[in-house]
């Protein structure tokens, strides 16, 4: 389908609105948008980081999830209890595919579920003593923790245990940091509340510990905030920064360590990869600290060197004669891919449905490529994350924030992409559909789509997802002679 | 009144940020701008107004302060 013209956006808009009723229809309106270039402001045509309409169909998740899922669940040397009732963390546990390095059960805990199990009996007598408890436990079923972070689920704060309280006392009997993290699911609209409730707890809990130790840091450390590591992502960037003579002394949080966190007011320079989710840190830092944040952005050669050339700007003049050695190496790598996979990708359409950082950092990606993306959206995104959107997406192409299952079909109905980008809720219902797609919140059980050697596996999975033979199968072999019979009959 | 934070855009100007709301906006005018006198009242770009107290020009960005909104509330 060839590009649409604004009008012809702005009905599509209108059309899916239709089965609204007045009311709904006229809050969805504020979430959609037809993209325009020259707006400056997001929020003067897109509303975002609201509550989600009762009756229709969000794929939002909580603060918990924001929390222990996203921020908290990666730091793999510590414990992350998820207190309250056993659903919250056994349903999150390990989808994530955030990868490490450890043995998990010894020394790393990040794929296992530890879980304060509420029964009624708790909600009605407190939670107090089982928490307790189960801190001594920990300590003496896993010695060789770093510490424990107790992740509130629901009930906690509606029966209003006192977990800090908690916390203190057990942290001073085991003698290793404890960490209350009050992030109920119901705080928030989505799980964005939680990515600040986490942060500030790292900021209030943690940062601080190593304030006034020997600096032992060379001019040249920096560290990687909000890469989660999905797929190996942060290694496949932290060796490009190694590369380029740079020395990554931390990991937020992606196979990152508790030690790690308290290092980084350290560093030289915070390079900030999901700003969704640790811009609040790295503010902090900046201000208490004194260190630059950078946003970058390592998906697809194009962004990659843009990213590399303003990161080592930060730098002397030794690391910027690396960080163009390194773009030099990969180039003729880059031009391989390219070659191979463009004639095959040239022109198709993409549409992403995703959060944090993604609906806007992978649209270079995609470009390398040849494709095009004709309509992205955040689940749980806030203005200043549609501020920098704009800009990266072509005009009149459709955005939106937080839609709903019925929206998302009907726009890939209309808009009838090649492809979509989006998350396991969605992939089936498109596929059946017979769009490809593509999981973009976990790269389809693949990875890593960061860096160099990122782009290479992209590259090859969005064409094995749009090459595959089986989207040329979508009509059984018994219709398929009724519609040829029709078609010679005509 | 609110926590804000006040740092040094990209592109050289001032930007507004608002913690509670997560708000961050660019500052397209301070009242007050000589060393000694800094502050008073910011006009946003998304058509908001805070107020804060004057004091001497920050040797550093970013820097917390504590502001007050004047007029409606901006989305
Ligand atoms: S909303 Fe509450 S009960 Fe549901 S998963 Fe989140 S923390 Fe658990």
């Amino acid at each position: 389908m060839t590009t649409m013209t604004r009008e012809e956006t702005e009905a599509l808009i209108a059309e899916v609105l239709e089965v609204y009723p007045e009311k709904a229809k006229k809050d969805r309106a504020k979430h959609l948008m037809v993209n325009d270039q020259s707006i400056e402001q997001s929020k003067k045509c897109i509303t975002s980081n609201r509550k989600s309409l009762p009756g229709v169909m969000t794929v939002r998740g909580c603060a918990y999830a924001g929390s222990k899922g996203v921020v908290w669940g990666p730091i793999k040397d510590m414990i992350h209890i998820s207190h309250g009732p056993i659903g919250c963390g056994q349903f999150s546990r390990a989808g994530r595919r955030n990868y490490y390095v450890g043995t998990t059960g010894v020394d790393t805990f990040g794929t296992m579920n530890f879980t304060s199990d509420f029964q009624e009996k708790d909600i009605v007598f407190g939670g107090d003593k089982k928490l307790t408890k189960l801190i001594e436990e920990v300590e003496m079923l896993f010695p060789l923790h770093k510490g424990i972070s107790v992740q509130s689920e629901c009930p906690i704060g509606l029966i209003g245990d006192d977990i800090e309280a908690i916390a203190k006392k057990g942290a001073v009997t085991i003698g290793k940091p404890i960490i209350p993290v009050r992030c109920e699911g119901f705080r928030g609209v989505s799980q964005s509340l939680g990515h600040h409730i986490a942060n500030d707890t790292i900021r209030d809990w943690v940062l601080d510990k190593r304030d006034g130790t020997p600096d032992t840091s060379t001019p040249y450390d920096v560290a990687i905030i909000g890469d989660y590591n999905v797929g190996g992502d942060a290694w496949a960037s932290r060796i490009l920064l190694e590369e380029m003579g740079l020395r990554v002394v931390a990991q937020w949080s992606g196979d990152g360590t508790l030690a790690e966190m308290m290092n980084t007011p350290k560093v030289k320079l915070n390079l900030l990869h999901c700003y969704r989710s640790m811009n609040y840190i790295t503010r902090h830092m900046e201000e208490k600290y004194g260190i630059p944040y950078m946003e970058y952005n390592f998906f697809g050669p194009t962004k990659i060197i843009e990213s590399l050339r303003r990161i080592a700007g930060f730098f002397d003049d030794s690391v910027k004669e690396k960080a163009e050695l390194v773009i030099a190496r990969y180039q003729p790598m880059m031009d391989a891919i390219i070659a191979k996979y463009k004639p095959r990708l040239q022109g198709k359409k993409v549409m992403l449905y995703v959060g944090g950082l993604r609906p806007r950092h992978i649209i270079g990606a995609y470009e390398d490529l040849g494709m095009e993306v004709v309509g992205t959206g955040y689940e749980f995104a806030h203005n200043d994350d549609y501020d920098r959107t704009i800009k990266e997406m072509g005009n009149t192409t459709l955005i939106y924030d937080d839609a709903s299952g019925f929206e998302l079909e009907e726009f890939v109905k209309k808009i009838k992409p090649d492809m979509v980008g989006s998350g396991i809720k969605e992939k089936y219902i498109f596929q059946k559909m017979g769009i490809p797609l593509r999981q973009m919140h976990s790269w389809d059980y693949s990875g890593p789509y960061h860096g160099y050697d990122g782009f290479a596996i992209f590259a090859r999975d969005m064409d094995i997802a749009l090459s595959n033979p089986v989207w040329g199968n979508m009509v059984p072999p018994w219709k398929k002679e009724v519609v040829e019979e029709i078609a010679k009959a005509a | 009144m609110a926590n804000i934070m006040i740092r040094t855009a990209d592109s050289g100007g001032l930007t507004f940020y608002l913690p509670k709301r997560d708000l961050e906006a660019s500052i397209s005018s301070i009242e007050f701008d000589t060393p000694e006198k800094w502050g008073g009242e910011l006009k946003l770009d998304n058509g908001g107004i805070y107020f804060i107290d004057p004091i001497a020009r920050p040797s550093r960005l970013p820097i917390s302060l504590r502001a007050r909104r004047i007029g409606a509330a901006e989305d």
